[in-house]
């Protein structure tokens, strides 16, 4: 971590907070997210690792959220007056914990992405859809049924179609969130050794509630944990806050601070 | 259950308090089956009672016996014959055929200008083109009639004009059925020796092809039918776009400020103004302020006021507009949340998330609202009268800058004529009413289903 260069940060959060409306979610996190890695948000429920993962993108817009610090991707600030939020999600995808396919076939969901920029040839639409489905590990229990609706799937491969759909538009960075807490373990491996060929052309950040998860198929976890104003009680009172960042092994093994051992040994969340 | 206890009931009192809980359910559940019940009960008397009205034993007597005018039957003689036939029992009165059926011209010019400017297109002998109505002589008038009618329109003639047969008597269905006799009894009686005794159905092919007339047994609804169709195709054709169109807005790019509350509040009391102050605002707005607009004027007509199909139509749509709204609305909403945030995650814009995504999702609840509103437009009423609607409308409407009649108007005229033959007619027509939103409502359902399952 030390060592790496600016260029090699997919994304940099300069100490940012997030508030709906003005209640402030997260305070000041500061967190520089290493290129072609997987890197894995933990903590317990309500820290606000989701909330800084959909500022990642500016999906937080449509529900009011508003960042105070920057965000920077390839060097700009992605809540810049200048930035147009379509094209920060057409570079920085998502993909999202309950599996969410359109209500349409396997090859239209896939084909959804490239169609809104405006691709319209049909063999490079095949090209593309069988590309993508390939990279996701699905197109062999698939290539026969692709005018097949997509929801007919069963959960694990929605999600891996929702993993085609967002890479069939080449993104830099993959943003997940939870992407297996509706799966079962079969789909949940299937998808991490999935993360792990991704990793190579992808950047991944991760959001997950199972510690053995981060643990095992991340590079990098950074710690979130939960603030509170004692004095006061209620939600206003509350926030999330980094607590810990570092290299995963490392951090599994020996963490810095008392609250991350106790929180992945499973003492708290 | 026993009297109040600080304890859990043991197994006998179980036993019993569940018989009673049980007993107790069943107890309402029969109830809610009862409200049904009661509704089914409900609408089978009046399809009954509407049965009832549109069939039954009829006396007839005829004006004059078709026996009297010719040998052979009427409906068998040819154009020639039959033109003969109303040309010499009616007289002058045969002229009038033409001026009704043929003119071009207005009634007062009818009898001034020559032949082949009041017929027009008319096929007239060379001799005749340039005379007026009243100079050509009887054999002349029977080839016009015989060279511009067919052989139906000619007897229907005969038969209004000359035969013109006349309900004396009629019965309803369930007496023609259960009182044969008596009623057998009352046609044999002196008073109606001459006249005959049939089975009627006031519901019949002819009754939905004629137009309006002063006689019960000829009336028709083919003037209402018509208007019925052009308001309610206009109306929809208004209030769809505009509906959807301000649903879209108000669920997708309205942000929470006082101007769109505002617009929320006053949709909401919109959809629950009686339907007359619609009429009111229609009068005031479409038939009087936009007179040119609705009039047609603006397209070289000038015989005509604002009291047109385009007011009714424009007035209707109004009147829709917030069911329309509020049902779209709904739909929209309905569409789950995470297909909107993969279409958004996707890097899809605003208006490519709507039209790809949320408008396909939202079609099958957006028709329904539709179909709620067209129902609510087919049998409204008020409105119309107020708007202008003619009480007595012999010409069918043929566009939008026509004078208009609708269904439920003309059942509302028929109730209301002293001839007791017209509620009979009435009843009839109420059930064309009843056969056309069923219609209308099947069309409506099957293409929204073929959109659900083209979706899903």
């Amino acid at each position: 971590m030390a060592t790496a260069t600016k260029t090699d940060y997919a994304i940099e959060a300069k100490s940012i907070s997030v508030y709906y409306g003005s209640y402030r979610a997260v305070k000041d996190v500061t967190l520089n997210v290493p290129r072609n890695k997987i890197t894995a948000l933990i903590g317990p429920s309500g820290c606000g690792k989701t909330t800084v993962l959909k500022a990642f993108n500016r999906m937080n817009d449509f529900v009011g959220a508003r960042v105070e610090g920057e965000i920077l991707y390839r060097g700009q600030n992605v809540y810049g007056s200048s930035v147009d939020p379509v094209e920060v999600r057409r570079r920085i995808g998502m993909v999202f914990q309950k599996p969410n396919p359109f209500p349409k076939s396997i090859y239209d969901n896939v084909a959804y992405g490239p169609r809104l920029l405006g691709v319209k040839n049909k063999s490079m639409l095949d090209d593309i859809v069988e590309r993508s489905l390939k990279g996701s590990a699905l197109w062999d229990e698939v290539r026969n049924d692709l005018k097949k609706s997509g929801l007919a799937l069963s959960g694990g491969q929605q999600q891996r179609l929702c993993i085609a759909r967002t890479i069939a538009v080449e993104p830099d960075i993959i943003l997940m969130d939870e992407p297996c807490s509706a799966l079962d373990p079969i789909s949940t491996q299937r998808i991490e050794e999935l993360m792990r060929e991704l990793e190579n052309s992808y950047t991944i950040i991760i959001v997950t509630h199972n510690m053995q998860q981060a643990s095992r198929a991340s590079d990098y976890t950074a710690f979130f944990n939960i603030r509170k104003n004692e004095t006061e009680v209620g939600k206003e009172n509350r926030w999330g806050e980094l607590v810990e960042y570092g290299d995963t092994q490392e951090m599994f093994n020996s963490p810095k601070s008392q609250e991350t051992a106790d929180y992945i040994s499973g003492r708290f969340g | 259950m026993s009297a109040q206890t600080n304890r859990l009931p043991n197994e006998q009192e179980f036993q019993r308090g569940l018989r009673s809980r049980q007993a107790r359910g069943t107890l309402w559940s029969r109830l809610f089956f009862a409200a049904n019940f009661f509704g089914l009960f409900m609408l089978i008397i009046l399809v009954l009672h509407i049965l009832n009205q549109s069939f039954g034993l009829v006396i007839i007597r005829n004006n004059v016996e078709p026996a009297t005018l010719s040998e052979t039957p009427l409906e068998d003689l040819n154009r020639e014959q039959l033109a003969r036939i109303l040309v010499s029992n009616l007289g002058n009165a045969s002229r009038a055929i033409l001026r009704d059926s043929l003119s071009i011209v207005p009634v007062e010019q009818f009898t001034t200008v020559p032949l082949d400017e009041a017929l027009g297109d008319a096929v007239l002998p060379p001799g005749a083109r340039s005379q007026t109505i009243g100079q050509v002589d009887n054999e002349i008038l029977i080839s016009i009639l015989a060279a511009n009618f067919s052989q139906d329109d000619l007897y229907a003639f005969v038969v209004d004009r000359i035969v013109q047969p006349r309900v004396e008597r009629s019965w309803r269905l369930l007496d023609s059925i259960f009182s044969r006799s008596e009623i057998e009894a009352v046609a044999a009686t002196e008073e109606f020796a001459n006249d005959r005794l049939e089975f009627r159905a006031w519901l019949n092919l002819d009754f939905i092809t004629s137009s309006a007339s002063s006689s019960a047994t000829t009336t028709g609804l083919r003037t209402a039918l018509l208007g019925s169709f052009w308001i309610i195709g206009i109306t929809i054709l208004v209030a769809f776009p505009l509906g959807v169109a301000a649903a879209i807005y108000l669920e997708e790019y309205a942000t929470d400020n006082w101007v769109n509350r505002l617009i929320e509040i006053n949709l909401r009391n919109l959809a629950a103004v009686p339907s007359i102050i619609y009429g009111m605002l229609g009068l005031a707005v479409f038939v009087r302020i936009l007179v040119y607009l609705t009039s047609g004027r603006f397209t070289g007509l000038n015989d005509t006021n604002g009291r047109t199909v385009l007011s009714a139509a424009f007035t209707l749509a109004l009147l829709i507009l917030p069911v329309i709204i509020v049902n779209a609305r709904e739909a929209i909403r309905a569409v789950p949340p995470s297909i909107r945030e993969a279409s958004f995650g996707l890097g899809a814009t605003r208006w490519q998330t709507v039209s790809r995504q949320v408008l396909p999702a939202a079609v099958p609840g957006i028709l329904t609202g539709v179909i709620l509103a067209m129902s609510r437009a087919v049998g409204e009423t008020a409105p119309l009268i107020v708007v202008g609607a003619s009480t007595f409308l012999g010409t069918d409407p043929n566009g939008p800058f026509s004078k208009f009649t609708v269904v439920p108007i003309q059942i509302f005229q028929w109730t209301s004529e002293a001839q007791p033959e017209f509620k009979l007619a009435a009843a009839a027509a109420i059930i064309v009413l009843l056969v056309l939103m069923l219609t209308l409502n099947a069309t409506a359902i099957i293409i929204r289903n073929r959109f659900s399952r083209r979706l899903f």
